[in-house]
């Protein structure tokens, strides 16, 4: 009898239990399973001259000019640089948010460059988090400047060579992301017999914002085993980014002059330290090709 | 003995209704619209939380901010990132009561809907009128208001100024099912 008057007791006041459970507690718990991918962990799909894990969403063509200016302590006849301009035109589109085509031209040794990247991974947090954001890329580059007498021109695979990388990165937080970038080129030819064909190099990057459209970048590679024929040093860069809507600019203090993987990780010559660094900047400005729904 | 048992299935059954008196739906429709001469602006979130309590009229909405879709994939992000700081404000809620719940028609009605509005941080008493459509198997509440952008302390760089409105239209439709 006992049993049955608890029972009932519980069961009557079980309700109103449930009538005073808070509207809110409710939406609580029924959010409570969502998981986020972490976004902007870098403005652009540049850190500085090298890549950043960012991948444009579908639909979406990005036109890139990038200039190097000369070396800063050429002096002033040469205007600190400024009178010698390497320029590289690019277009990316991405097919989808995980695959980028793109296509190149630099005017530093006419070279074109045509690199694919694949967001293989992102960073999450909620109820299935995840640290690392995970992006493949892979490049190819043909050199068509006519530095050679015409008896040794090269034949078109001669010209090419092709570059690696798996860009892995983390958003700290709101205003640190950081990135590091396991490398390596091939050159189908190399300046002396005795140089490597095959290239490794470890990039470090990170993101500082110090506002919420401004932040400061540096951009460092490591290379394992450079040519040996030439005095190669590790490319270094340091950079501020400047996000407006649509655009992105970059101003560039580093001592490599190209813009492409194989030129800035293989083939800098600059000592950065000894004020051989050259001014640049790169604009990009994203259009909206296909809407994305 | 049997009598006992009779009352505790009653009690049961009792239960089973009182049940019944939350509505819930988790995939509400909520949509912004800017009009500006250079630009219109439309966003539409389709994952709005809302739950309503039939017997008080209370309502309570969540939406996420970063669930807002834009028919610019960057747009979307600088929405996130610059605009409603997402990363620190992830969510607009509204907390608030359906004015004479109880007393509306079955099928169709209007009546006002008051509440506190939560976005980016910052509170707006909000009261606009609402069309309610009560069914056996549900409730649907749909409407619109207008709300500034400045009562929200949401900074628009004078560049884009004459890209955003001033003035938000807010659209919302939530089609709640019976809750558990």
């Amino acid at each position: 009898m006992k049993k049955y008057v608890l029972l009932s007791t519980f069961i009557l006041i079980m309700p109103i239990c449930l009538v005073s459970q808070d509207l809110e507690a409710i939406l609580e718990e029924e959010s409570s399973d969502t998981t986020l991918v972490v976004a902007s962990t870098f403005n652009g799909t540049r850190l500085l001259n090298g890549h950043s894990v960012e991948t444009r969403k579908t639909g979406v063509l990005e036109f890139l000019i990038s200039h190097r200016f000369g070396r800063v302590n050429s002096g002033f006849d040469q205007l600190f640089g400024l009178d010698e301009s390497n320029i590289r035109f690019g277009f990316e589109y991405a097919f989808n948010d995980n695959v980028t085509l793109a296509l190149g031209r630099s005017s530093f040794e006419k070279t074109f460059d045509g690199y694919v990247k694949y967001r293989l991974l992102y960073q999450r947090t909620g109820v299935k988090p995840f640290p690392l954001s995970i992006t493949l890329f892979g490049s190819a580059t043909e050199k068509t400047i006519k530095d050679y007498l015409p008896e040794n021109k090269p034949t078109f695979s001669e010209r090419l060579s092709y570059t690696g990388q798996v860009l892995i990165a983390s958003k700290i937080n709101q205003n640190l992301s950081l990135q590091v970038m396991p490398t390596f080129v091939h050159f189908n030819t190399v300046p002396e017999s005795n140089d490597p064909h095959d290239m490794v190099a470890l990039g470090l990057g990170t993101r500082i914002k110090i506002s919420k459209r401004v932040s400061i970048n540096a951009e460092y590679y490591y290379n394992l085993n450079p040519f040996e024929s030439i005095d190669v040093k590790n490319s270094i860069a340091f950079g501020v980014d400047i996000e407006t809507g649509g655009h992105i600019f970059q101003i560039i203090l580093g001592n490599s002059v190209s813009m492409i993987e194989k030129g800035f990780i293989a083939e800098t010559t600059g000592s950065f330290f000894k004020g051989d660094i050259h001014f640049g900047f790169n604009i990009s400005r994203a259009f909206q090709i296909k809407k994305t729904k | 003995m049997k009598k006992i048992h009779l009352i505790v299935f009653a009690l049961l059954f009792y239960h089973g209704i009182n049940a019944q008196d939350k509505f819930l739906t988790k995939e509400g429709y909520v949509s912004f619209f800017s009009h500006s001469l250079v630009e219109d602006i439309k966003a539409d979130n389709n994952q709005v939380l809302s739950v309503i309590d039939t017997v008080t009229g209370k309502i309570a909405i969540q939406m996420l901010m970063r669930s807002f879709m834009f028919k610019k994939a960057l747009m979307q992000e600088h929405f996130n990132e610059n605009y409603v700081e997402s990363y620190k404000y992830p969510k607009a809620t509204f907390s608030g009561e359906i004015i004479n719940f109880s007393d509306l028609n079955e099928e169709n009605d209007e009546t006002e809907i008051i509440g506190t509005l939560t976005v980016h941080g910052e509170e707006k008493e909000i009261r606009t009128k609402v069309n309610v459509e009560i069914r056996e198997d549900g409730i649907r509440l749909k409407g619109d208001f207008n709300v500034d952008v400045a009562d929200f302390k949401i900074k628009i760089p004078s560049i884009v100024a004459n890209n955003i409105a001033k003035t938000i239209k807010v659209t919302f439709e939530l089609d709640h099912k019976p809750y558990k």
